[in-house]
């Protein structure tokens, strides 16, 4: 049986390797950014029933931030929410026949969670400067600063580790079934995969939301819009 | 097969076991403490079931490390290169 934690090589580009989740990773991306330009391009006042569809999910995304981090979305709509049309979209994209989800690799689920890391540096960075950035390490003493250190590393890893666990799970259990069984018997496990890739695309959004809020709270506790609450 | 790779399958199937034990009942008192509250107080049910989905996840990550760990053994276990 394939290995999960291995990539299959499908054609090299001079001497690079390029594996299968590479090649699926740019379709989903091209087709993401192909929709939204030409979604763009025919935004009116009065939304078409698609365009209203679309509004419905940036008006989604906004409520959950706004409950999640307690401030205004605006700065955060575009990450959180290109974090998880990502995740949902190659989540369901084993629904294509011969698509395995990128996300059930570990490469593609490291760059995933190491983008939050660096986005909760970066929005850190930027509510409280360099200096109320650190600051927030050594929260609420300086004996933290080992932890909190140690707790931003993991909790990275942990966001790569569910976010992998789940999807190849997913995916290892229906080969499994669709090797002891036949065609037609893994079929409500892979509507259960659905659910568990829409939640865990979810779940990721939430967890990279309460990591920044997290960090933007405590870099800049003068400002009473940052209050910290828990999701 | 040496005895390397009969111990590997063996506590791999033990890891996965024993530590889907732990987060079982972890999700079932979450689930129900969830359900409790939802049921005094359907009023919050939205904010009750997106912390409960995220607290879910949490748990949830303890069973899937240990599946890692055994995939490990399986498919990626140093001893037996």
């Amino acid at each position: 049986m394939m290995s999960p934690l291995v990539s299959p090589v499908l054609f090299h580009v001079g001497s690079i390797p390029i594996a299968e989740p590479v090649v699926i990773t740019w379709g989903i991306m091209a087709t993401l950014t192909a929709g939204g330009l030409a979604l763009r391009r025919q935004l009116k006042l009065v939304p078409s029933s698609t365009q209203a569809a679309f509004e419905l999910v940036v008006e989604t995304v906004d409520s959950q931030i706004r409950d999640t981090m307690r401030v205004d979305p605006a700065p955060y709509r575009a990450f959180i929410g290109t974090l998880f049309v990502f995740i949902f979209v190659a989540n369901w994209s084993s629904l294509i026949p011969g698509v395995t989800p990128p996300t059930a690799r570990l490469e593609t689920d490291a760059a995933l969670a190491l983008l939050v890391f660096l986005a909760v540096i970066w929005f850190g960075v930027k509510a409280g400067g360099v200096g109320g950035y650190l600051s927030t390490f050594a929260t609420p003493s300086p004996l933290m600063i080992p932890l909190n250190f140690v707790e931003s590393l993991t909790r990275t890893f942990s966001l790569l580790v569910r976010l992998f666990g789940n999807v190849m799970s997913g995916v290892f259990v229906v080969g499994l079934i669709l090797s002891l069984a036949g065609l037609v018997a893994p079929i409500p496990l892979m509507a259960l995969d659905l659910l568990t890739g829409a939640v865990q695309a979810y779940i990721f959004a939430v967890l990279a939301m309460v990591f920044i809020a997290g960090a933007v709270a405590e870099a800049a506790p003068e400002s009473p819009s940052n209050e910290r609450t828990p999701p | 097969m040496n005895w390397i790779a009969a111990v590997s399958i063996a506590s791999a199937a033990l890891a996965v076991a024993f530590g889907a034990i732990g987060p079982a009942l972890g999700e079932g008192r979450a689930v129900a403490a969830a359900m409790d509250a939802i049921a005094r107080q359907p009023e919050a049910a939205n904010t009750i079931s997106r912390t409960l989905f995220v607290g879910l996840a949490m748990i949830e990550t303890m069973a899937i490390y240990c599946l890692v760990i055994a995939l490990l053994l399986l498919f990626a276990n140093p001893l037996l290169k």
